[in-house]
């Protein structure tokens, strides 16, 4: 566990560090943002307005729900294949860089 | 056969979460009996077949079973891909399959704002826990809320809310489980208690990990095969259009209601409304309550958690929740158009219904019966097979992590102060496991005729009041201290316990007072709130030495949570 301070320091201070910190911090919290709204939105028409989902979409008698509710199960899994997308590119890289300069 | 099986009791236990439409089950049966099937030869060869399969699995992974690493994390060998097939397949229990369709041939669209539910909570755990997770701790969830805290309070509070998670998972999975296989195979409930507790034990106790995922490997593809079968042979009646399968279901709804006796406009009403929510969530606060238990209480289950140890370093671990949100979601989708066609090809089959309309062996029986609708006997038997897998795979998974609350944290950690050899600390899970299992099996059995539905949402809101809240802070807010996180998380947990005990689930089903005190759904809008509020409030007013000691910590912590650099010497 231990990790001598002058390390740490020295890790704390690079340039690399910083950057994914900040970008890894931000797009996690941006993403749960997005995820929180979308689902409590979701969560919050059935509480106030059950009859929007329920309305028919076209002809038939498919409603509006249907594509919200499939599209919301879609969304949800390419939300996190984005940030599998960006973390193994960037992500990656820059922990890669923070872990060579700590070792140099 | 002369037992018989109250069919609604069996929903409800199977069911679980859905407690507000559980029934009094030993009440309900005493007027709704339905026909234990006949011994099913079929379903008994397949699953022996799986069995075999099963054991085999375990001997292998027996020889690989040396150290404690081995047990508890499958000595962090397995890949991305295998992870986010073995957590789903330690997630989707026969409540998913079975209970979820079945609330889709019952309500139609509720089971998909039901399902949704048990999704969205990945992507939480995706951006802000896993890679963290997997770069801090070695066995357990325990590993990385107390790795800059006091261990002794925090461990034991780890090994508590595990263990309370652990326990009433376990015990709502054990009476599905008997009632399940009374059914599908037709024996005695308390055989398929003490089959399905001995087979866990034997999994964990000697593959440990190893065993563990690839019977949760073998368990999730088998079921995702055997529902892709039966929603493409549904879609294939319909040409492959959903509309043409929802405008035959609507139909059907409406023509049953119009057979029960409502008059034309009301049978058209009661036919469309499957397709838009209908009474689930009835009032604001249950819903955005039930909403957040789900979604963070999977983010805090620590069955789930532990499965982040098993693979190499943090982009595994990404993936793994990447893969497994892709099977499950996957998975939601097919039990719609399951649901579904059960209403067109089950609902409209007399040789499914029982003689006063309703399903034949129970409300769950909807997916069973579409198998049998689908694809014969065989695949009936197949299916039902599959579902006493799915039982198995899900036990197996809490077992090990209810075996590692008491050996990693309590033995190795607090009484051994983390100086235990690997050989002890082993031996101390196997003598776990097998105590767990026979507690299992016991409480299996003296709950038979219990409602149990409050058991999984009970979990599922510990899970989010306490674990989540405790991780979440551990990890990202540097003011946390040893302090705020115990009572903070021991505050959630113990709302959470209280409200479900006032909540109907109990109070009225259980306990048969006439109203509830608590009168909402879910306790989880209070306990999660009250967990982070008691871990804010107790961490600011600490001006302890400890919590000086625990918030220098931080940096350290996140350094190596952000980048693994320290984890790798410790962990393999």
């Amino acid at each position: 566990m231990a990790m001598d301070t002058e390390k740490l320091a020295r890790i704390r201070r690079s340039e690399a560090y910083r950057t994914l910190v900040r970008r890894r911090g931000r797009l996690g919290v941006r993403l749960t943002v997005v995820m929180l709204v979308l689902y409590y939105g979701f969560i919050s028409l059935i509480a106030f307005d059950k009859s929007l989902l329920a309305a028919p979409i076209g002809e038939g008698v498919t409603s509006l729900g249907i594509p919200v509710g499939l599209g919301l199960i879609g969304v949800t899994v390419a939300l996190t294949g984005f940030y599998v997308w960006r973390a193994n590119s960037e992500f990656d890289r820059l922990t890669r860089q923070v872990v060579a300069e700590s070792e140099a | 056969m002369r037992v018989t099986l109250p069919g609604t009791a069996l929903a409800a236990l199977l069911v679980g979460t859905m407690a507000t439409f559980a029934p009094l089950a030993h009440a309900a049966g005493l007027d709704l009996q339905a026909e234990q099937q006949a011994t099913n030869w079929t379903a008994i060869a397949m699953f022996a077949v799986f069995v075999v399969l099963t054991l085999g699995i375990t001997a292998w992974a027996a020889r690989q079973t040396r150290t404690a690493a081995d047990f508890y994390t499958a000595g962090g060998k397995v890949n991305g891909f295998q992870n986010g097939l073995a957590i789903a397949g330690d997630y989707m229990s026969a409540a998913s399959f079975l209970g979820i369709s079945a609330q889709i041939f019952t309500d139609g669209y509720d089971g998909l704002v039901y399902s949704i539910g048990f999704l969205v909570g990945w992507p939480i755990l995706m951006f802000l826990m896993a890679e963290r997770l997997r770069n801090l701790g070695r066995f357990t969830f325990g590993d990385v809320a107390s790795y800059r805290f006091a261990q002794t309070p925090v461990r034991l509070f780890a090994a508590f809310s595990t263990l309370a998670v652990v326990v009433f998972y376990l015990i709502a999975q054990m009476v599905g489980a008997g009632q399940l296989i009374r059914l599908l195979f037709g024996l005695p409930y308390e055989y398929a208690v003490i089959i399905v507790g001995a087979l866990m034990m034997i999994y964990v106790l000697f593959g440990g990990m190893t065993a563990t995922t690839w019977v949760q490997i073998t368990k999730a593809v088998l079921l995702l095969g055997g529902a892709t079968f039966i929603a493409v042979m549904v879609l294939a009646q319909f040409g492959f259009s959903p509309s043409a399968l929802f405008a035959r279901a609507v139909e059907v709804k409406t023509g049953l209601a119009a057979t029960a006796g409502a008059s034309p406009e009301e049978a058209a009403a009661k036919g469309l409304s499957i397709m838009g929510p209908g009474n689930f969530l009835t009032d604001p606060i249950s819903a955005f309550s039930f909403g957040m238990a789900l979604m963070f209480g999977t983010a805090g289950l620590p069955h789930i958690l532990m499965r982040f140890f098993t693979v190499p370093d943090a982009r595994a671990a990404r993936s793994s929740v990447f893969w497994a949100t892709t099977w499950i979601g996957y998975f939601y989708m097919l039990t719609f158009i399951i649901g579904f066609g059960a209403i067109v090809l089950v609902a409209t089959d007399p040789g499914f219904l029982a003689p006063d309309g309703t399903l034949r062996g129970g409300g769950n029986m909807a997916a069973i019966h579409l198998a049998q609708a689908v694809g014969g006997d065989v695949f009936l038997g197949f299916i039902s097979a599959v579902a006493f897998a799915t039982i198995l795979a899900v036990v197996a998974g809490l077992t090990l992590s209810g075996a590692s609350a008491i050996s990693h944290e309590v033995y190795a950690t607090v009484i051994r102060k983390g100086a235990a050899d690997s050989k002890s600390e082993l031996k101390v899970s196997r003598v776990t496991t097998i105590v767990l299992a026979a507690v299992a099996i016991a409480l299996g059995i003296l709950f038979e005729k219990q409602n149990v539905a409050f058991m999984v949402s009970l979990a599922f809101a510990i899970a989010a009041s306490g674990n989540f809240p405790v991780l979440l802070m551990a990890l990202l807010w540097k003011g946390c201290t040893t302090r705020g996180a115990v009572i903070g998380g021991s505050l959630g947990v113990l709302t959470a316990l209280v409200l479900t005990v006032l909540s109907p689930a109990i109070w009225v089903k259980v306990l048969g007072y006439e109203t509830a005190p608590f009168p909402f759904m879910s306790p989880a809008l209070f306990s999660v709130s009250i967990g982070f509020f008691g871990i804010w409030l107790f961490s600011v007013l600490d001006k302890s030495p400890r919590a000086a000691i625990d918030i220098a910590a931080f940096e350290e912590q996140e350094v190596r949570a952000e980048t693994g650099i320290g984890a790798a010497a410790v962990a393999h």
